[in-house]
């Protein structure tokens, strides 16, 4: 499941960033920093990952899904709750 | 009978290459419809006919690249008697082989059309042909995909703003905008709404922006032909930076009309989507001020660059917290530097200030937006 999580969250990022190099990202670093994503490509970020998961990030966990290892975590916890 | 032009997406643009077909001879089009992917300098752009009606014919096959107002295809609109049996898909008629401009400019330069190797579709020789003949030009080679693409953009871009320092005198101005109101605003709305009817701050920064310009319109339209041209309608070219290099303008059509949910749905999509290479034609051009929005990554304040023929652009620095004077005490409040560039040959500097101190306004009472 956490394979799939983090794999989930590549392809949301895919999306929103298709010029990025998804290889080249540190999961332990701030996607954002990495990517140079602005407010609204990470809210499209999210979008794909509620379209992709039907897991909705609410604005006040956005610190909580910061890197790659922490949103997969996060996501990962959510999912079990279901 | 309509022709279907290559359309103009932007001042800047000269030439685009068609990708793909999305219409068949014989297929019925509504207004708005996606019928072609145009390659340009900004990328791929899904191009919209503007006709309803039905396509007799298609013009360009895919792959060529043409200038500017040449027709792609026929469409026969409703009501319009048929010319005679639809020619398949494929079935090109020949193409003239030198464009009229071309010819004419030969004429003056004396050069003879058939002598000069064309690069235009089916290699017609163009106007820009013609002239780098007359100068003792090679052609330039063929478009070779990303790197092409990015060459091409960075000219574009080059072209836009080296006319728009040398043609126009900018006047530059800045205000400092507390954003604790707009802060806990958006705070309250986003907190129980799903993260696709969430907003970001920057669609109140450009919400505000729009709705200020509905009582400055000498900030509102374009100089043309020695004169300013106010426009009725306020639409948004928004700036979008692209990380690999460039921007591309995405246009956000009434954007002050616009309740501010829809608009932050729109922003998002055309974000997204100018990213991915995948904007219509109506999104690309038709803008009526520019505004540029450096979010929550960046630096204090951003002066732009008048995109011409318009008259003013809006730019929203970095939103960070800064000390600012609160009755007699000074607090660590959000706040954003907020600047105007604009035409000295249609505005003044008192008209922008006005202007800069109504959108600062109105991003104090963000409910009226």
């Amino acid at each position: 499941m956490p394979d799939e999580t983090r794999a989930a969250i590549l392809r949301a990022l895919g999306r929103v960033a298709p010029e990025a190099d998804l290889t080249r990202l540190d999961p332990a670093r701030p996607i954002r920093d990495q990517l140079d994503l602005d407010s609204i490509d990470f809210m499209n970020f999210l979008l794909e990952v509620d379209r992709d998961l039907h897991v909705d990030v609410p604005e006040a966990d956005y610190g909580r899904v910061g890197s790659v290892d922490q949103c997969a975590a996060y996501l990962a916890a959510r999912l079990a709750q279901r | 009978m309509t022709d279907f032009l290559m359309p103009s997406l932007g001042a800047d643009m000269t030439a685009g290459r068609l990708v793909r077909w999305r219409a068949r001879p014989g297929d019925r089009v509504a207004r708005g419809d996606i019928v072609a992917d145009v390659d340009t300098e900004k990328g791929v752009i899904e191009v919209e006919v503007f006709r309803a009606g039905v396509v007799e014919r298609l013009l360009v096959e895919e792959g060529t690249r043409v200038p500017v107002g040449t027709p792609l295809a026929v469409i026969r609109e409703d009501g319009a008697p048929a010319l005679g049996a639809v020619a398949p898909a494929g079935a090109l008629p020949a193409r003239v082989r030198v464009s009229p401009l071309a010819r004419r400019r030969a004429a003056d330069l004396g050069l003879d059309p058939a002598r000069i190797t064309g690069t235009g579709p089916e290699g017609a020789v163009t106007r820009e042909d013609v002239e780098r003949a007359a100068a003792g030009g090679a052609p330039p080679p063929a478009p070779a995909g990303e790197a092409d693409r990015a060459a091409r953009m960075r000219a574009a871009i080059a072209a836009a703003v080296t006319r728009a320092k040398r043609e126009i005198p900018h006047y530059y101005l800045a205000t400092e905008v507390d954003l604790a109101a707009a802060t806990a605003w958006l705070a309250e709305h986003n907190r129980d709404r799903p993260v696709g009817g969430r907003l970001p701050l920057s669609v109140l920064q450009l919400k505000a922006a729009a709705m200020a310009l509905r009582d400055f319109p000498d900030l509102n339209g374009r100089w043309e032909e020695g004169r300013a041209v106010a426009e009725p309608a306020v639409h948004a070219g928004l700036v979008v930076s692209l990380r690999q290099g460039g921007l591309i303008v995405g246009t956000l059509r009434d954007a002050a009309d616009r309740p501010l949910d829809d608009l932050g749905r729109v922003t998002l999509d055309l974000v997204r989507r100018a990213r991915t290479g995948q904007l219509r034609s109506s999104e690309v051009g038709g803008a009526t001020f520019t505004v540029t929005i450096l979010g929550d990554r960046g630096v204090d304040a951003v002066f732009g660059v008048i995109y011409p023929p318009q008259v003013a652009i809006v730019g929203f620095g970095t939103v960070g917290r800064r000390p600012r004077v609160v009755g007699d005490r000074v607090e660590p409040r959000p706040a954003c530097t907020v600047t105007l560039a604009a035409d000295h040959r249609v505005s003044d500097a008192h008209r922008g200030g006005l202007y800069l101190t109504a959108v600062a306004g109105l991003l104090q009472e963000p409910g009226s937006l």
